[in-house]
């Protein structure tokens, strides 16, 4: 068990440095110029001469491996960033700086962290519970009107695009009407009931759009358990219906629903960017997609896609060991 | 050769003891995309306690689905069931899942084939073992669960079940599954157990100690149990009757003796003669039934075997193809039943089937 954590965490180590490293490249080698922001963000054209200087204040005339070198020597010990004419410092990790607001990249990443991590969770919470209860609800009566009726009704609530309900949401919930005025994000270090209580429409909009998704997987998963012979034992043994429903066939569903829903809570972590960008929540989907925006913040880019990343390399890595936990029949070691 | 008493023997087919087990008339249903699957059609048998009944037939001849009804097993939304299933004298046959609920597991159980997939994967054997005591007995704490779930294991020969009572399904050996699912479904000293195909995946040792271990607990606690195999060879070591099945009917039904000694129905005879027996003298042949059983969707007029029986044109006219036979007692007396047309079965078996698939007892005669 414990080497196999060990063996995982070295693995995701590099996949995240690879990820890095092509990240890099893409954005070095990419099609766009980095010094070209840079230039409009001083206002303007720049001269050819200009233009060099910047290059070469940047690091932009050296070899693509030279530059990833100094990049990471940065994430590891700081260093000092030169972005047009103007020397920045910026302490370890440094993600280098954003050139919209002159600013260390992770200092910005740090706080729009927060709102992000709590819409992933929040919403997350409240599809997982709401698509798994219908879903085994909907097994449970599989073949019915009562089955039929949530499964037709789950799929004309996902077949709505997501940001038009977001912005419907938006619209009728908080402009037209009261219902939730403190839309938001309220600094969780303030007061976390504000916090809470401003995220809860954006997380419950997620929630209610993703859990038709949840419901159908987990129909699936436990009416194809329902099935298995098993389910036909606990049934002999004489135990009841919802005994046989929770205890046994629950149990054996719920192992691929974890794994997809630590995959895709993985995925949320990396920026949740239509409701951050409706909500007007700073968090780093919104961020990463403002970065985005002419002039192109290069350094925010790249920090946004590491995140994401590295939610993702992470969150395959409970997974596994999560997996391991629930399905006694994989040996971890 | 064997002489039958022409007194049947209690718990036999015309037995004089009340039965504990009394299948009548049962008729399974399932209503499909395609039609009406009719996986079981009129079936009647009945077993008393310290009884075994062997049930024989090809895959898909009903032998599960007919034993599941017994346990109200079927899904009563879409099975429909029709007969009469008697229980210690009490019909099954239309209870409603509560009452059917009181019974499973406990007066009545069913061990099943395949037993890796039956046990359910992600669960100590011992605390599905525990639950199902605990299903029959509320008031039993965690514990005497657990202390009932390792005598089990013990009982049906699990080596050290202290510790292996903690271990997982997949820890444990084909065999030793097999015993474990023998133990769920004594825990609660049924009276009729349900054997369905329990050794199938077996090695032969493996399989006779299974074997000897359902005779053994029979003896200790003289419950009627009904073993439903493939293997002839099983059904000639441990039945007291059997009961062969062909497309959802019973064709031949009678005590065990007296089937493998004096069958009467042809696909007996095929049955008879698809084993393969390493014992017996090499001359002995091996021979398959040719063909396949009809559909159970549109099920032919006449007798379900025919389009496959070598022995029809002994039936003068196309009787065998027009009219289904009853079940009705041959020349060996009212507890051998048979279904089937054929005037003197029991000779052409002696004078053209047994010197095909046992020379030297056929030339004993
Ligand atoms: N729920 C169901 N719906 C439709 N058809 C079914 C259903 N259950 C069983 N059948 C059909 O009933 C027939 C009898 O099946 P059954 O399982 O009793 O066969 P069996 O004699 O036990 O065979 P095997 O030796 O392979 O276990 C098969 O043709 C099967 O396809
Ligand atoms: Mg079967």
């Amino acid at each position: 068990m414990f080497g196999f954590v060990v063996r995982r965490l070295l693995s995701s180590f590099v996949v995240i440095l690879l990820a890095s490293f092509v990240v890099f490249i893409i954005f070095y080698l990419g099609p766009s110029n980095p010094a070209e922001p840079v230039c409009q963000a001083a206002g303007g054209r720049c001269t050819d001469e200009r233009r060099e200087a910047i290059e070469k204040n940047m690091g932009l005339d050296k070899p693509v491996l030279e530059a990833y070198a100094t990049f990471m020597k940065g994430v590891v010990a700081g260093r000092e960033v030169t972005v047009g004419s103007t020397a920045y410092p910026c302490d370890a990790p440094c993600l280098g700086i954003s050139y919209a607001t002159g600013l260390p990249v992770y200092e910005e990443l740090k706080k729009r962290i927060v709102p992000t991590v709590l819409i992933a969770i929040m919403g997350s919470l409240v599809y997982l519970v709401l698509g798994v209860v219908i879903g085994v609800f909907a097994a449970a009566r599989r073949g019915t009107m009562g089955d039929r009726m949530l499964v037709s009704g789950s799929l004309i609530v996902s077949s709505v695009p997501y940001y038009l309900v977001c912005l419907l949401a938006w619209i009728y919930l908080t402009q037209q009407t009261s219902i939730f005025p403190a839309t938001g994000y309220f600094p969780i270090t303030e007061n976390p009931f504000t916090t809470i209580k401003g995220l809860f429409l954006p997380a419950l909009v997620l929630g209610i759009a993703t859990a038709p998704t949840y419901a159908r997987f987990t129909r699936g998963q436990m009416v194809e358990t329902l099935g298995d012979d098993y389910i036909r034992t606990a049934k002999a043994k004489g135990l009841n219906g919802r005994g046989v429903m929770m205890k046994h066939a629950l149990r054996a569903a719920i192992v691929p629903i974890v794994t997809i829903f630590g995959l895709d809570f993985g995925a949320l972590l990396g920026g949740t960017i239509f409701t951050e960008f409706i909500f007007d929540i700073d968090g780093m989907g919104r961020w990463g997609l403002f970065a985005l925006r002419s002039p192109l913040d290069l350094p925010v880019i790249t920090a946004t896609v590491l995140v994401g990343a590295f939610f993702i390399v992470f969150s395959n890595l409970i997974v596994d060991l999560v997996y391991g936990f629930l399905d006694p029949r994989v040996r971890l070691g | 050769m064997t002489t039958l008493s022409k007194t049947p023997d209690a718990g036999g087919p015309a037995g004089t003891t009340e039965p504990y087990l009394e299948v009548s008339n049962l008729t399974v249903k399932f209503p499909t995309a395609d039609g009406l699957v009719q996986a079981v059609t009129d079936l009647s048998y009945s077993v008393a306690l310290g009884q075994t009944l062997g049930i024989v037939g090809e895959s898909g001849s009903g032998k599960s689905v007919s034993s599941m009804a017994i346990l109200g097993l079927h899904d009563a939304r879409t099975a429909r069931i029709t007969g009469s299933i008697k229980v210690g004298g009490r019909e099954v046959v239309g209870l409603n899942d509560a009452e059917m609920r009181e019974m499973r597991g406990n007066t009545a159980a069913m061990i099943f084939q395949d037993a890796l997939a039956a046990l359910h994967p992600f669960y100590r054997v011992g605390a599905q073992l525990a639950e199902a005591y605990k299903v029959h007995h509320p008031s039993a704490n965690k514990r005497e669960a657990r202390r009932r779930a390792v005598e089990m294991l013990d009982r049906v020969g699990i080596p050290e079940p202290a510790s292996r009572v903690d271990d997982f399904p997949h820890q444990f050996s084909g065999g030793m599954r097999q015993r474990v699912m023998i133990a769920m479904g004594l825990i609660n000293d049924p009276s009729l157990l349900i054997a369905d195909e329990p050794t199938t995946a077996l090695d032969v040792t493996v399989q006779a100690q299974i074997l000897d271990l359902l005779q053994d607990l029979q003896r200790e606690f003289n419950s009627a149990i009904i073993l439903i195999t493939h293997d002839l060879g099983v059904i000639a070591e441990v039945a007291d009757d059997v009961l062969v099945m062909y497309s959802g009917r019973s064709v031949e039904y009678g005590k065990c003796k007296e089937i493998l000694s004096h069958p009467e129905m042809p696909y007996t005879w095929g049955l008879l003669s698809s084993i393969p027996d390493v014992t017996s003298d090499p001359n002995t042949r091996m021979i398959p039934i040719p063909g396949t059983p009809p559909s159970l969707l549109n099920p032919p007029p006449g007798c379900a075997f025919e389009p496959r029986c070598i022995h029809k044109d002994k039936v003068p006219g196309d009787l065998c193809a027009t009219r289904l036979p009853d079940m009705r007692p041959g020349g060996r007396g009212a507890g051998h039943l048979k279904r089937c047309h054929l005037a003197d079965p029991d000779r052409v078996y002696q004078v053209e089937v047994l010197p095909e698939i046992a020379p030297d007892l056929a030339e004993e005669r």
